[in-house]
Formats: C-alpha cells, sequence, structure tokens
C-alpha cells in the first residue's frame, strides 16, 4: 500500500512536528518517565529549553515489557513514589513547556481507566499523543477513534521485522508521527547503532508523509546524527533516563539532550 | 448442567474453522471488530478464529515486533494441526516417549473417606512428571516444521521449564528458561534438573521475581531472538495463537478422559474439576467434555491468585482476560504456596467460560491445599503436585460442604507429580512441628 493521500487535519502533534521539519529541521523527542522523582517536571522544562521538539513521557506500569533494565527501574522508582495515570495527568496539566507532549504507556492503564475518560483527561492535560507499544494495529482501533476526537494523535510502531505489506496499513492509522523500531529488541542503550535502525526508517518512509522518528537503541549525538541521515527524528530514552537515575537533574538532562540537538543540527 | 440450545457437535481435532474470512489487517475492518458473539456461534472451545478472541477476551496484545512471528505461528499451526502426518508424528511421540495415553484412577480409599467418587486422570504418570509435556512436545514439533533452533520458556514451579528443556534435548535444540528468583529458590532442584537437560536458566530478579515476571522476560527476549527462535508458551495464555494452540495440544487429556471415564461409569462424570494457574491442564480437560457431555467443569485457582474470582478484565502478557489488578490498572503480586499458580492472570478462554457460565471457577487456600496434599498420599498412595492439590482440596471442602451431594462422581485431573514439592513441605511442616 503506498501513501494513499488521506483527507483529513492533521492534530497538533503532526502539524507541529511538519512544521519543525518542514522548516529543515531534525526532530528530537527526549523520553523520561513521569514521577520519578521531586523534579520531574523541571526536567520536563529543562528538555524543552534544550531544543526537545516534543516530549515523551512515560507513565509507569508495573510490567513493561518492551522495556530494558533502566526504564524499568525509573519505571519501578516512579511506582514506588506513589505515581499514577491521573496523577501524571493533573501534575501536566499545571505545566506548559511550550512543545507537545506525547504520553508513552501499556495499554491496560488507558484500558482500565476508560477510553474515553482517559483520552479526555490527556487533552485536559496538554498531552497530544500517545504511544501504547503493546496495542498494535489490529488492536489498536476502538482506542484511536476515541484519541482522534479528543486531538491525542495515536504513535504507531514499524519494526524491523514488519513486512512491507503491514507498512502501509500502520501508516495510514498513525497519527503524529511514524515511530520507527531502530532494532529487535527492549529499549536500553546501545554502543553500537544498529543496522536496522536506518534501514526501518528508509523503508517507513517509502509509504508515508508523516515524520519518522527512530527510537528503541539510539543513545548518543553520533547515533543520533546517523539516523537523522535517513530519518526525520529521534526518540532517545534509556540514555537520558539513565542519567536521571544517576541524580544528573534538569541540569544534566539538559546537558545530554543539548549535546544530541548540536549534533542533530551539526549532521 | 444443562448444554446451551444451539451446541453444535464435538470439535474433536476438526479442521480448523474460520469464524469470517481473513480481512486486511487493519483496525477499521467491520468484521475485525465482531467478536465470536456476533457471528456464527461457535463450537465452545472451538477455532477462535482469526482475531484469536474467545468472547471479549483473548487477542494479540503484543508489541509491533512480535507481531509477524505471531501472525507466523498461527499459520504454522494451522497447517500442522490440519497436516495428519503432524498428527501422527505427535501422537506417536506422547505414546511412546510421554508415556500417553494416561489412566484413570479409581480412587477407593478417598471415596470413602469423602463420600464423593473420586477418579484421578493421572497427567502425573507422563514423562517430566506433568501434564506440560503435551503441550511443549507439540510446540517443539512444531518449532522444529518452522525451522527454528532454539526454544526460549518461562516457568513458575519448572515443571513447564523442564518439559521444554526436555523436548529441546529430544528435537537437539538449544533451550533458555527464564524463572523468577523467587520461584529458582523455591524449586531448587527442577533448576538442576533443567540444568541436567542442558538448558540454561536464567533468575528473573524483576517485579514480584514469580511467574509474571518470568513471562515478561520471556517475551523481552523474544523480542531479541525472534528470527531463530520459538517462544514455548507453558499455559493457555499470552497472545493469539498461543491460548488456542496450547489447549489444542493440551485437549488430549479431555479426549482421553472422556473416553475412559465413559469405559469406567457408562456416563460422563457430574463434574470434572481442575486446578488453574494459567489455566492449561483445566482448559485440556474441559476441552474434551465442554461441548461433548454435560459434566459441571470447575476449575480451581489459587486463592491469592485468583484471576476469575477476584480479578476484573485487563491487558496483560498478550491477552485481555480476567487480572488482579489495582484502581490504576497495576497488575498485583499473585501469592500461593504453589509456584506453577502464582500468577495474577489466567488464559482468556476461561474468563469467557465464566462469562458463559459453563465453567465455574473457585479457589482454595495454602492451608486446605496442604491438607489435601497430604490426604491424598496418605489414602491412595500418591503424592500429588501442591498444584493439583488446590483441586483436590476443592473437592475435600465441598464434599464436607455437602455442595457434592453423596455419590457424585468427580474427575480430578492430578495434572502434576509431588516429587519436586517435597522439600518445600517438608520445611513447612517440620517448622510447625
Ligand atoms: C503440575 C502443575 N499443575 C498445574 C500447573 C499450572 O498451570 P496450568 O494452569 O497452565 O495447568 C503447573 C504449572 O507449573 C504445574 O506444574
Amino acid at each position: 500500500m503506498s501513501a494513499s493521500p488521506t483527507i483529513r487535519t492533521p492534530g497538533t502533534l503532526e502539524s507541529a512536528l511538519l512544521t519543525r521539519r518542514d522548516a529543515g529541521h531534525k526532530l528530537l523527542i527526549p523520553y523520561i518517565t513521569a514521577g520519578l522523582d521531586d523534579e520531574w517536571l523541571l526536567v520536563l522544562e529543562a528538555l524543552a529549553g534544550a531544543g526537545a521538539d516534543a516530549i515523551e513521557v512515560g507513565v509507569p506500569f508495573s510490567d513493561p515489557m518492551i522495556d530494558g533494565a533502566v526504564i524499568q527501574e525509573s519505571s519501578l522508582r516512579a511506582l514506588e513514589r506513589g505515581t499514577t495515570p491521573e496523577g501524571v495527568l493533573a501534575d501536566l496539566s499545571r505545566v506548559d513547556v511550550g512543545v507537545p507532549l506525547v504520553v508513552m504507556t501499556y495499554y491496560n492503564l488507558i484500558y482500565r481507566a476508560g477510553h474515553a475518560r482517559i483520552a479526555g483527561a490527556m487533552h485536559q492535560s496538554g498531552v497530544r499523543g500517545a504511544i501504547i507499544p503493546d496495542l498494535p494495529l489490529e488492536e489498536v482501533g476502538g482506542w484511536a477513534a476515541v484519541a482522534d476526537l479528543e486531538d491525542v494523535a495515536t504513535v504507531l510502531l514499524v519494526a524491523p521485522s514488519t513486512p512491507d505489506e503491514r507498512i502501509g496499513a500502520i501508516c495510514e492509522r498513525s497519527r503524529g508521527f511514524v515511530y520507527a523500531v531502530g532494532r529487535m529488541g527492549v529499549t536500553g542503550e546501545q554502543a553500537v547503532l544498529a543496522d536496522s535502525a536506518r534501514e526501518v526508517a528508509g523503508r517507513i518512509q517509502a509509504h508515508t508523509d508523516l515524520p519518522v522518528c527512530v527510537g528503541i537503541g539510539v543513545s548518543t549525538p553520533d547515533q543520533a546524527a546517523t539516523v537523522c541521515e535517513v530519518a526525520d527524528g529521534v526518540v532517545v530514552g534509556s540514555a537520558l533516563v539513565r542519567r536521571l537515575l544517576e541524580g544528573r537533574g534538569p541540569d544534566g538532562a539538559a546537558e545530554f539532550v543539548g549535546s544530541l540537538r548540536a549534533a542533530m543540527d551539526a549532521g | 448442567m444443562a448444554p446451551p440450545p444451539g451446541r453444535s457437535a464435538p470439535n474433536t481435532f476438526g479442521a480448523p474453522r474460520q469464524l469470517h474470512p481473513p480481512c486486511p489487517p487493519h483496525s477499521d475492518c467491520e468484521l475485525y471488530t465482531m467478536t465470536t458473539e456476533t457471528t456464527t456461534p461457535a463450537a465452545i472451545m472451538g477455532d477462535p478464529g482469526p482475531t484469536g478472541r474467545f468472547g471479549e477476551f483473548g487477542g494479540r496484545y503484543v508489541p509491533e515486533a512480535l507481531v509477524p512471528a505471531c501472525i507466523e505461528l498461527e499459520a504454522a499451526f494451522r497447517d500442522a494441526w490440519a497436516d495428519p502426518a503432524f498428527r501422527d508424528e505427535l501422537d506417536s511421540i506422547l505414546r511412546n516417549y510421554g508415556g500417553r495415553p494416561t489412566p484413570v484412577t479409581d480412587c477407593g480409599r478417598l471415596t470413602e473417606q469423602l463420600g464423593v467418587r473420586v477418579l484421578l486422570k493421572r497427567e502425573d504418570l507422563t514423562h517430566t512428571g506433568s501434564h506440560k509435556l503435551n503441550n511443549v512436545i507439540g510446540q517443539g514439533l512444531l518449532a522444529r516444521r518452522m525451522g527454528k533452533r532454539k526454544l526460549i520458556a518461562e516457568t513458575g514451579a519448572g515443571q513447564h521449564g523442564v518439559a521444554t528443556a526436555t523436548a529441546a534435548a529430544l528435537f537437539g535444540m538449544e533451550c533458555i528458561v527464564y524463572m523468577g528468583e523467587v520461584d529458582t529458590q523455591r524449586q531448587e532442584l527442577n533448576v538442576f534438573r533443567m540444568e541436567l537437560l542442558g538448558a540454561t536458566v536464567v533468575p528473573v530478579t524483576s517485579g514480584s521475581r514469580t511467574l509474571k515476571d518470568a513471562v515478561n522476560e520471556a517475551l523481552r527476549a523474544w523480542v531479541a531472538s525472534v528470527d531463530d527462535t520459538h517462544y514455548c508458551l507453558g499455559s493457555v495464555m499470552g497472545p493469539h495463537p498461543y491460548p488456542w494452540m496450547v489447549r489444542e495440544f493440551q485437549r488430549v487429556i479431555g479426549d482421553e478422559a472422556r473416553e475412559q471415564t465413559r469405559a469406567l461409569l457408562g456416563t460422563d462424570p457430574d463434574v470434572v474439576v481442575a486446578c488453574a494457574g494459567g489455566g492449561s491442564n483445566a482448559a485440556g480437560i474441559f476441552a474434551g467434555f465442554a461441548d461433548a457431555t454435560s459434566s459441571d467443569l470447575v476449575a480451581v485457582e489459587a486463592s491469592g491468585g485468583a484471576a476469575v474470582t477476584t480479578g476484573i478484565p485487563g491487558v496483560l502478557h498478550g491477552m485481555r482476560s480476567a487480572l488482579i489488578q489495582d484502581e490504576a490498572g497495576q497488575i498485583l503480586e499473585a501469592e500461593s504456596i504453589s509456584a506453577g499458580l502464582d500468577y495474577p492472570g489466567i488464559g482468556p478462554e476461561h474468563a469467557h467460560l465464566a462469562e458463559l457460565g459453563r465453567a465455574r471457577y473457585e479457589s482454595a487456600g495454602d492451608e486446605a491445599v496442604l491438607e489435601a496434599f497430604q490426604l491424598l498420599a496418605r489414602t491412595e498412595g500418591i503424592l500429588p503436585a501442591l498444584e493439583s492439590a488446590h483441586a483436590l482440596a476443592w473437592v475435600v471442602a465441598a464434599a464436607a460442604s455437602g455442595e457434592l451431594e453423596p455419590g457424585t462422581t468427580v474427575l480430578v485431573n492430578l495434572s502434576g507429580r509431588g516429587d519436586k514439592d517435597v522439600a518445600q513441605v517438608r520445611d513447612i511442616l517440620r517448622g510447625r512441628a
């Protein structure tokens, strides 16, 4: 299936990212786990200040099956501090960091809250996108239809294992951007960028005009720049969250994200 | 219990039935959003169709990276299950290597004591000591047919891990077993058994360090190795096609038992009882009776992990089913004396059977289970697995309360033998002396 020009109005997230991309910028989307510590909202502001184009906010789940050790640890810490989906959204509604926020979480939290209720709450708190990695194309319909009505873009993922026949259908249903899974594995820092990262981004781009951002296994400024030779942007999670777990705080986060930004802009 | 009207003929090993023709994989397909309830009524415990739905339960909630593997597995299973050569080879291995058919034992002394007639389906007598072998031989053969050279598995009590390690040895495959750290301690001997069989056991230290976390870790490992590796899931849970496929591999228990009890009793047992963790031994024995008989079906969960009676619908490990969870949807930790039932969920078909009212879901606590464990040892000379002792514990309680009337015939699936539990039970009982 090639990119058939669907007549639909792009949502807030999509418009923001398209505007940036079409102006020649690469898209930088850092990830943090909500509720990790007392400073997490300050970290959000620091990330925006350091050049993030959108921010992925992880709502911690007890069984993060696509996450590796670092994000498992951050999820556990956040849960031990009493972090709940409702609390996270309430916190987010009190800040305005100036870039779109995208929630990343697992489907049970969405299902438990109820699609309409949580989509509405997301909208109210300024969230404009949602990444739900255990809700693949065949299962996403019910949620995505409700999220569309609330201007919450349901970002779908394409993996290196996804055959070309599926990519078109996934891109068609994806909103905001298409999340290219950079390697076959769980989230976690990698010393070497997998070949699959650029390869999958290229395959997706043949099917869509949506921005294509690569996440999972993009850990360093160099890797971000390399991926962006093909992709429109990157999502960087574990490398940032590890720094937060080490206590480097908003300043450390800003410094790291600034270095990603610089490498992507130079590339 | 009378069979509901319109129940169709027993679906024993029939060719796979499609609920509706395959539709292109996109979520807006109208047929997709329909559940089995809105299409032609399927046989109870029949083919859940391409979407893997049992009523509203089941499905395939996995990361995109695993979707193609699940689709490939489903196609391979449909193909193999319809292939007489595959069925013959499976049957032959289960007979000549696994020790099938397992007998049904009429328990004279226990019957005298309880006042209800107890029959045991002796899965404890299969090679490796539990029903888990039925499933792993099936999946091992399928994995070989698919050209995979490595098996990974999760395990709780270690029985599924031992069975998988056994199948891997038999088929000359590599094997890695993920096991919660708590369970590696509770079931130390099984860890060593797996190692003797050539498997690598990886202790899982995340979360509650039990079965739930072992499943998470096995899924994580599968994402990274899906090209050459088959995930040999141990129960009727997980993403489609596992709940259906594992039930089909286990239905040999029920098909045998139905014929055996008919020969023995001249009729069907009044009640069929099995313990349920993920629910595979229960699904296997129920599959022989759900459609073909009007026997009451009872599944017994651990009271600290009673997903059907204390859980609510949710999504975990690739399936929509009944789960023990908090207000927000965080999964809670199950707690049971038996590692094999220490799981906060249950297979989706059980959630559906409960909703239909075709099976009943009960629970048994640790204390009653220890009693039942010892009772069977003393009255019949059989040490049951602690898991299986849950089914017995319910029978004991129901016979005492009069819920099971005197003279009722009760078929209990004795899913495994208790050798693995002897050290644990010794420590508990000695600790009290
Ligand atoms: C002997 C025995 N019975 C039952 C179970 C529970 O599994 P299931 O509910 O899938 O039969 C186990 C699991 O380890 C087991 O070892």
